[in-house]
């Protein structure tokens, strides 16, 4: 008992120094640490948005929707294959996750087949006996889409948040197909969320002047052609409520390479730029159909149908609609990050104002100092000189749990907080198990040294066994985790690791040097 | 030479196993009067669980204005809007119900609230949980609670015999049923940071239990032929004062977290001191004596121990 290798001796010592110095950049602001040489521990535990304020959004891409999309841009391949091939079909249409069709004659199914498959490698091509046939997306190639989806609307929202200007925010995939936004310092997201609900996909679109909106609706609908509805444009609408618009698509969006808020005759626009293949593109569409108008379509609805007076070949233009200055900057932003793959729904929002914040910090900082102010009064009331050697491991292990939060990066929340303060009150648990234990052995008429011994060798099993139960609760919270509780768990775990370490080795240590230095006749307990 | 002032001299001689019927009668009823007070009035679900919105607003001009803010929000008809003072008379925490129409229709009633509230108050917290989130989140909780008291289980059954993993795991459910039960009883609102106070309740409980088993397990060893109900009066006994000085400790930091923590963890608060009290209690009259009835195999128990592990030897 008595004797405590030096190795041991430094190694406690450096863990214990190596906690205070990786805990201190805490009690120190940024600005400060910043004028610090590179050498010292800059890392600070960082505070999660309940404590600073910010706002949090959960996302959801909509996957089923653009593989929906997918198919409705796949099942014209399907109808010109079979057509090319001669093949009589009925009731060709898009059905969930596949299209469906049905063959006229049996005889056709192998040639079917055959033409079906040169469309698309990902493509799962079965037909039936009695004709009745589908075309899916494998489900290696739904996966591999699912994931490119999900990958790209990060990298969007991404886009269109920088363009904000938000300062660190912080987006991640969250499970499957969710998206987990966190923006520091945001108390109002209701602009963010409006330029994240929006798929802002753009394309230039001829309109069918061969035919009426009252027409197509009666159910004239020319073969190629769809009815889209106008876009809304502050309240008061001009022209009509819905254009007869070409399927095919002139230019797309995706061929955007700049896009800015500006104004034409004292009306807020957007003017636009394309890329090479773009500006040809539209270029070409635009001398072949000079006299006609063409509808600029966002997300389905159009915003304007103006007629084209000579072919633009510059390659640059402008949309105007009616806009706000606030919705032509928002156009454009969005034109600017691109189009999501896929629509997007928020699942889940939690704002925290920043006086909010301070007032957690507050309150929290308050309770656990007092919290542990009471265990540390406590201890020296039961125990004495020994009491004190706890409340010295204590404060070891409180600079630990700083160190450690600080050095992984981890987040610290409010519930976080309250798990520091609860470790505190439960990490003097292993100094009272050994406390306990020596007084028993003491009662039982060991001496002082062997019943310190005894003390600490049998408490051991004990502590360990009752702190791998809170560390199963803990792994069990992280892993059910959402936010404040994952924050929660990080601390509680964190604790009763560092707890086991600092009541056990450091107490071990300070009372081997105080039987040594100060050879005591009797134990103070 | 510092002493402690308070010191516990002797070790007690309480007759635990005498009112440990008492005590069974008396978990029974809690366990049975919280199972149906959560069937019956079921639980103050917060929105983490069951979806809508949460609104905590602080008037800039005062007090708050309750009538006036529920005329202005009832005019919406977005559902019943329940607001309450939360702290501070200028605050306000309003929940809106959950909104037909999936997730999307929950967002549209914030954006219609905070323009009916308009000027002259201030986000503190906007809260919106979309009905899918809670529902998932529901069952993630139930996993993790079961999980806990499963692993608990097998964790003492690996340690000691399986008796003491049923006797562990009894008392375990015990404590997170009756705070369930508390939480039915007193309509406080049951959130996701009441859930992380019941699992580490789960886990902090059975650490009375495990130090008491442990003790069981010594003086098994030691007095091979004392009676299984002694046995546990003299462990129970020996760990005692252990018992209360730790429950002391997390008690007081629980009862500042209550006291000075806010009013955002009052919930987290009284669930973590309920299940430290109740936990402790169970340790000493639910556990312990569970081990009389699934009696442990003592001859295993003998000779799994070291030899070394016996009484305290005189002084050497």
């Amino acid at each position: 008992m008595l004797y405590f290798a030096n190795w041991k001796v430094t190694l406690i010592c450096a863990v214990c120094a190596l906690g205070v110095l990786l805990s201190l950049p805490n009690l120190f602001s940024p600005a400060f640490l910043a004028k610090l040489p590179e050498a010292v521990p800059h890392k600070q535990v960082s505070l999660g948005l309940d404590l600073r304020g910010g706002s949090y959004l959960l996302l959801e891409v909509d996957v089923a929707a653009a593989q929906r999309d997918r198919l409705n841009a796949i099942i014209d391949n399907v109808r010109n294959a079979l057509r090319n091939a001669n093949i009589g079909y009925t009731g060709l249409e898009v059905q969930g996750t596949a299209i469906t069709f049905k063959l006229r004659d049996m005889g056709t199914i192998d040639n079917a087949r055959e033409a079906l498959r040169k469309i698309d490698p990902d493509l799962t091509v079965t037909i039936a006996a009695d004709g009745t046939g589908t075309v899916a997306f494998s489900a290696v190639a739904t996966e591999a889409r699912r994931r490119q989806a999900v990958d790209q609307s990060i990298e969007i929202i991404r886009r269109r948040i920088d363009e904000t200007g938000i300062k660190e925010p912080q987006i991640q995939r969250e499970g499957q197909d969710r998206i987990l936004v966190q923006l520091p310092g945001v108390d109002d997201p209701e602009h963010v969320k409006s330029l994240l609900g929006r798929t802002a996909k753009l394309t230039f679109q001829l309109v069918d002047t061969g035919t009426s909106v009252e027409e197509a609706r009666a159910g004239h609908l020319p073969a190629g052609d769809e009815i889209l509805p106008a876009a809304e444009r502050n309240g008061s609408r001009v022209g009509p409520d819905a254009y007869v618009v070409r399927r095919r698509v002139m230019v797309g969006g995706d061929t955007l390479v700049d896009a800015q808020p500006t104004f034409q005759n004292n009306e807020p626009v957007v003017s636009f730029r394309f890329d090479a293949v773009g500006a040809r593109r539209f270029g070409d569409a635009t001398r072949e159909n000079v006299g006609k108008p063409f509808a600029i379509v966002l997300d389905n609805k159009v915003i304007s149908a103006p007629i084209i007076r000579e072919a633009i070949l510059g390659g640059s233009g402008i949309i105007s609609g009616s806009f706000t200055v606030q919705s032509a900057s928002d156009l454009a932003l969005l034109l600017r990050a691109g189009a999501l793959p896929a629509p997007i729904t928020i699942l889940e929002e939690r704002t925290v104002g920043p006086d909010l914040g301070a007032d957690s910090i507050h309150a929290g900082a308050l309770a656990s100092i007092v919290g542990v102010a009471l265990v540390v009064v406590f201890m020296v009331l039961f125990y004495g000189l020994f009491g004190i050697f706890a409340d010295i491991a204590l404060f070891f292990n409180l600079c630990l749990m700083l160190g450690a939060l600080s050095l992984l990066g981890a987040t610290l929340t409010l519930p976080g907080i309250a798990g520091i303060a609860l470790t505190m009150g439960m990490a003097v648990d292993a100094n009272v198990l050994i406390y306990e234990r020596i007084r028993e052995e003491l009662r039982g008429g060991r001496t002082m040294l062997s019943s310190l011994e005894a003390g600490f060798k049998r408490a051991f099993g004990t502590i360990l066994d009752s702190h791998v139960t809170t560390l199963v609760a803990g792994a069990l919270m992280f892993w059910l985790g959402s936010g404040p509780v994952k924050g929660f768990a990080v601390t509680l775990s964190i604790g009763v690791l560092t707890s086991l370490f600092s009541a056990i080795l450091v107490t071990r240590l300070l009372i081997v040097t105080w039987v040594r230095q100060w050879k005591p006749k009797a134990i103070p307990i | 030479m510092l002493r402690p002032l308070i010191v516990i001299r002797r070790t007690p001689t309480i007759d635990f196993m005498a009112w440990h019927k008492i005590g069974f009668a008396f978990s029974a009823f809690l366990t049975t009067a919280s199972v149906v007070l959560f069937l019956t009035l079921g639980l103050n679900y917060g929105i983490d669980f069951v979806g809508g919105t949460l609104i905590e607003v602080r008037s800039t001009t005062g007090p708050a204005n309750l009538a006036d803010m529920r005329q202005k929000l009832d005019a919406l008809h977005i559902g019943e809007a329940s607001l309450q003072g939360f702290g501070p008379p200028t605050d306000v925490l309003i929940r809106l119900p959950r909104q037909p129409g999936g997730d999307a229709a929950q967002e549209k009633a914030v954006a219609l609230a905070r323009k009916a509230l308009g000027a002259g108050v201030e986000y503190r917290r906007v809260e919106v949980v979309g009905p899918s989130v809670g529902s998932e989140l529901i069952r993630a909780g139930v996993i993790a609670t079961v999980l806990a008291l499963f692993a608990i289980a097998v964790y003492i059954w690996f340690r000691f015999e399986w008796q003491f993993g049923v006797g562990g795991m009894i008392s375990t459910l015990h404590d997170v049923l009756t705070t369930v039960g508390l939480f039915a009883l007193l309509r406080l609102e049951f959130d996701l940071t009441t859930l992380a106070a019941i699992l580490t309740v789960a886990g902090y409980s059975v650490n009375d239990t495990v130090v008491i088993y442990d003790r069981v397990r010594e003086a098994m060893r030691k007095y091979r032929t004392m009676s299984l109900s002694d046995l546990i009066n003299l462990a129970l006994n020996e760990t005692l004062s252990r018992t209360i000085l730790t429950v002391s400790t997390v008690a007081l930091a629980v009862l500042s977290l209550l006291f000075l923590g806010g009013p955002v963890l009052r919930g987290f608060s009284i669930a973590m001191l309920w299940g430290v009290v109740i936990g402790t209690y169970s340790s000493l009259f639910i556990a312990a004596p569970v081990l009389y009835y699934v009696r442990p195999n003592r001859a295993v128990i003998a000779r799994s121990g070291e030899p070394a592990a016996g009484a305290p030897s005189r002084a050497r």
